[in-house]
């Protein structure tokens, strides 16, 4: 085999997670007042638009969740072997962007280094001026004109977009009017009619695919104009190390994505579990339960992270032969982080839906059970467990956006993911000192800042549609 | 009132032994003492004789929680939970790894750290409220939709970066005020109000929106549409009766503030080199100073019990009907 599979653990838990988001979805569509709310997040126009672009993120972060080591060139009467670096998907794709580091800092599409230099010329005189980048422009021979360079990749990048744009939005149309029920509004489009129909005036509480649409071409007109830059230059410029700042940033998504997804993960259990029992059983469980999450809601929340992993980081000091590699390291300790951060953000769900079941435990149907002397598992499960599923619906995704941002803060004090993670955090770490540089050095912060702001606000956007169609109060309104 | 005060200190004291025990199954089940002399002693080449002294110098020698060779109660104090621990209860916080007084450093760094995170706090509350009444008044126009849509877009940006720009822009670029350091008494101000400042801006977002689906409840209430019926102004019938009637939700809201101020305030302090509590628990820990983040642990969680307390009173004071009796 040309590769050797490798599976770290967050990958594990990651598509563990992808697995019952769609068990989530099977649940869903058979279960009609849950199929109600979710149509209602679908003709959610700002909904759709959000939902769109944190799928392009999702799968940026599961094309990065499929890791292997590369066959090393085959040496004679060897055995073959396999590289030490575990590379993902999104490395082999990106592996232009990764392998063409420069010395040191870039400017963005820039050609020449940010840092003067000294150099001897051909002549013999030394001069000092700005030496040309390795592969920044590389493929300018000297004469040729930058700017238009620049331009016709621009425009061959746009075109490209816009047919990838057509050819995605043709599938997921077709696939959509096959698999919609005759009657369906939606049924009435013929795709090959085009996207005028469905642009101009889509029909009132059907799909909001216009929003899906636009959402779609946007973000292909920008990856397409990225990408055949990219094919050129350091679009976003390189950092310290001349690491490329784009490669960074697609990076850091799924390594958000698995702060966010992981953490509640975690929190699912034990808030779900434990706010059920003290609502439903009360007595001594309630009182017990009651007091565990008033005491750890009594740490201020960042110090007893600080806390938990400190101990962490001792642990894994002490204990270097668990570690194969350094990215096993670093991995373990992004899923402990995770876990953390789960155990320690549990009791706000724990606490809502003990106030749910308190009230629900009164209601007749689940009197009804208790008399026909159904197990009390049985009624958490049958009769609780649905009735709160809006509730933990909307935490699940409001807890998102938040979770992304505490990395990033969690990462700067110290006490977030490994140094050699690159995250947002650790970006933002890395950038904050250049700066003070003169002339500043802004472009690595200013491509975190975009993506990170591109992710968090599509989450909190989503967040609003999910709530605003799960929320039996605010859909009253 | 007196016994009820009485009664809410006496429910705090197993919530905070709770934490106590919580932190320090943390810090001493998980890892042994001898872990954590090798972790300050440098993990490579530590002898066993570094350690056993690296560990009486500090009273780590003793048993966690039961000491047998001792007698009567010295069976229970002569331990490390005792030492370590409970001794927190009385403000003995021990000496941190520099050799300082935890408590003496804690009682200079109080000062800074409440003149950043009070205004912050109280500037904020005035602004959000303000901001989330006007949006409740000229509710359902475009500018309601216009200012949810900043408050959501200004939620999504991290701190970090309000933190980050702020420091650039009104520091370096148009060099207002100073970007770091602190001064005692009034001439902190040009410190304090940059950070002041970005604290109350990054706060706004999150906050606002909060505030108006609060006002916006409570403007669905039957009372209010009383109150229009028999002709008040709508300008009236927000501060006079909305406001006022928002009042407990505000307060409630207030709490669940003050753990993420500490928060705040740990960022804040820490980028612009002010000598609070936050600051000192970052130094801490990046040098790995066990003993300084537990004491911190305890310290964040009596405040946040003292706030929950100060929060209880506070009812009694916007609403007669809330009696503690």
């Amino acid at each position: 085999m040309p590769f050797q599979p490798v599976l770290l653990w967050s990958d594990a838990v990651l598509w563990l997670l992808t697995g019952l988001l769609v068990a989530l979805a099977v649940v869903s569509r058979r279960s009609p007042p849950l199929a109600a709310a979710w149509r209602k997040v679908g003709q959610s126009r700002t909904g759709m638009a959000a939902a769109t672009l944190l799928t392009v993120f999702a799968l940026v972060g599961l094309a990065d969740s499929l890791h292997y080591r590369q066959l090393l060139p085959a040496a004679p009467d060897k055995p073959a072997a396999y590289g030490v670096e575990v590379l993902s998907l999104l490395d082999g794709a990106l592996s232009g962007l990764r392998n063409h580091g420069e010395k040191t800092y870039s400017a963005p599409l820039a050609t020449v280094s940010y840092a003067m230099e000294t150099r001897t010329g051909s002549d013999g005189v030394q001069q000092r001026d700005f030496p040309p980048l390795r592969f920044g422009g590389a493929q300018l021979s000297p004469g040729d004109s930058w700017a238009a360079d620049v331009a016709v990749r621009g425009i061959v990048g746009v075109a490209a977009g816009t047919l990838l744009w057509w050819l995605i939005s043709t599938v997921l149309l077709w696939s959509s009017t096959r698999g919609a029920a005759s009657g369906d509004t939606i049924a009435q489009i013929k795709p090959w009619r085009g996207f005028q129909a469905i642009m101009l005036k889509r029909p009132p509480g059907s799909f909001a695919w216009d929003a899906v649409l636009v959402t779609l071409l946007l973000i292909c007109l920008i990856a397409g104009k990225l990408a055949a830059l990219a094919s050129g230059y350091h679009v976003f410029g390189t950092d310290k190390v001349g690491q490329d700042v784009l490669y960074q940033v697609l990076k850091s998504v799924r390594t958000a994505l698995v702060i966010g997804l992981v953490t509640t993960l975690v929190t699912l259990p034990l808030g779900i579990l434990l706010g059920i029992a003290a609502g439903y059983f009360g007595g001594w469980i309630d009182d017990a339960i009651q007091y565990l999450y008033t005491v750890l809601n009594s740490i201020p929340g960042v110090l007893l992270i600080a806390a938990a992993v400190l101990m962490m980081q001792v642990v894994i000091d002490t204990h270097p032969e668990w570690f194969a590699t350094a990215a096993e390291r670093a991995d373990l300790r992004l899923l402990a982080l995770c876990f953390i951060l789960g155990f320690t953000s549990w009791t706000g769900l724990a606490r809502l839906l003990r106030g749910e079941a308190l009230k629900l435990r009164e209601l007749d149907y689940v009197q009804a059970a208790q008399a026909f002397g159904v197990a009390p598992f049985t009624i958490l499960l049958r009769h609780i467990l649905p009735n709160v599923m809006h509730i933990v619906i909307i935490t699940l995704v409001m807890d998102f956006s938040g979770l992304v941002l505490s990395e990033a803060v969690l990462s700067y004090v110290g006490i977030g993911v490994d140094p050699t993670t690159i995250s947002f955090g650790t970006m933002i770490n890395n950038a904050r000192m250049e700066l003070a540089r003169e002339p500043v050095v802004w472009w690595s912060l200013v491509a975190a800042f975009a993506f990170m702001f591109a992710l968090v606000l599509a989450a909190n956007l989503f967040a609003d549609a999910v709530q605003a169609a799960f929320d039996p109060r605010r859909s009253a309104q | 009132m007196f016994a009820y005060l009485v009664r809410r200190l006496a429910y705090a004291v197993p919530i905070l032994l709770g934490v106590n025990l919580l932190t320090f199954a943390l810090f001493f089940v998980v890892n042994t003492p001898d872990d954590m002399a090798r972790m300050q002693l440098g993990v490579k080449r530590v002898t066993p004789d570094a350690i056993a002294k690296w560990k009486a110098e500090r009273g780590y020698d003793k048993p966690l929680f039961f000491n047998g060779a001792e007698e009567g109660c010295a069976k229970l104090t002569d331990t490390i939970f005792f030492a370590k621990s409970a001794r927190m209860f009385v403000g003995d916080f021990g000496a941190a790894e520099d050799g300082r007084d935890i408590a003496r450093e804690i009682a200079t760094r109080i000062g800074p750290s409440t003149a950043l995170a009070l205004p912050t706090f109280v500037v904020g509350l005035l602004v959000t409220v303000s901001v989330a009444l006007l949006l409740a008044f000229v509710r359902g126009t475009r500018l309601d939709f216009w200012g949810v849509v900043a408050c959501v877009a200004a939620m999504s940006v991290s701190s970090l970066f309000y933190i980050i720009f702020g420091q650039w822009l009104f520091s370096k670029v148009l060099r207002l005020v100073p970007i770091s350091g602190y001064a005692d008494g009034l001439s902190a101000f040009k410190f304090l109000v940059l950070p002041v400042a970005i604290g109350v801006v990054a706060g706004l977002g999150s906050s606002i929106r909060w505030y108006r689906t609060l006002f916006l409840e409570e403007i669905g209430k039957d009372y209010v549409r009383t109150a229009r019926a028999k002709g008040l102004s709508e300008g009236t019938v927000l501060f006079r009766h909305v406001l006022k009637n928002a009042m407990i939700p505000i307060l409630t809201g207030v709490v669940v503030v003050i753990p993420q101020l500490f928060l705040g305030s740990l960022l804040m302090e820490s980028f612009f080199g002010i000598p609070g509590l936050g600051s000192y628990t970052i130094d801490a820990i990046n040098a790995q100073d066990f003993s300084v983040v537990r004491a911190m642990v305890f310290i964040g969680s009596v405040l946040y019990i003292a706030g929950l307390m100060l929060t209880d009173l506070s009812y009694t004071l916007v609403d007669p009907r809330v009696r503690f009796d």
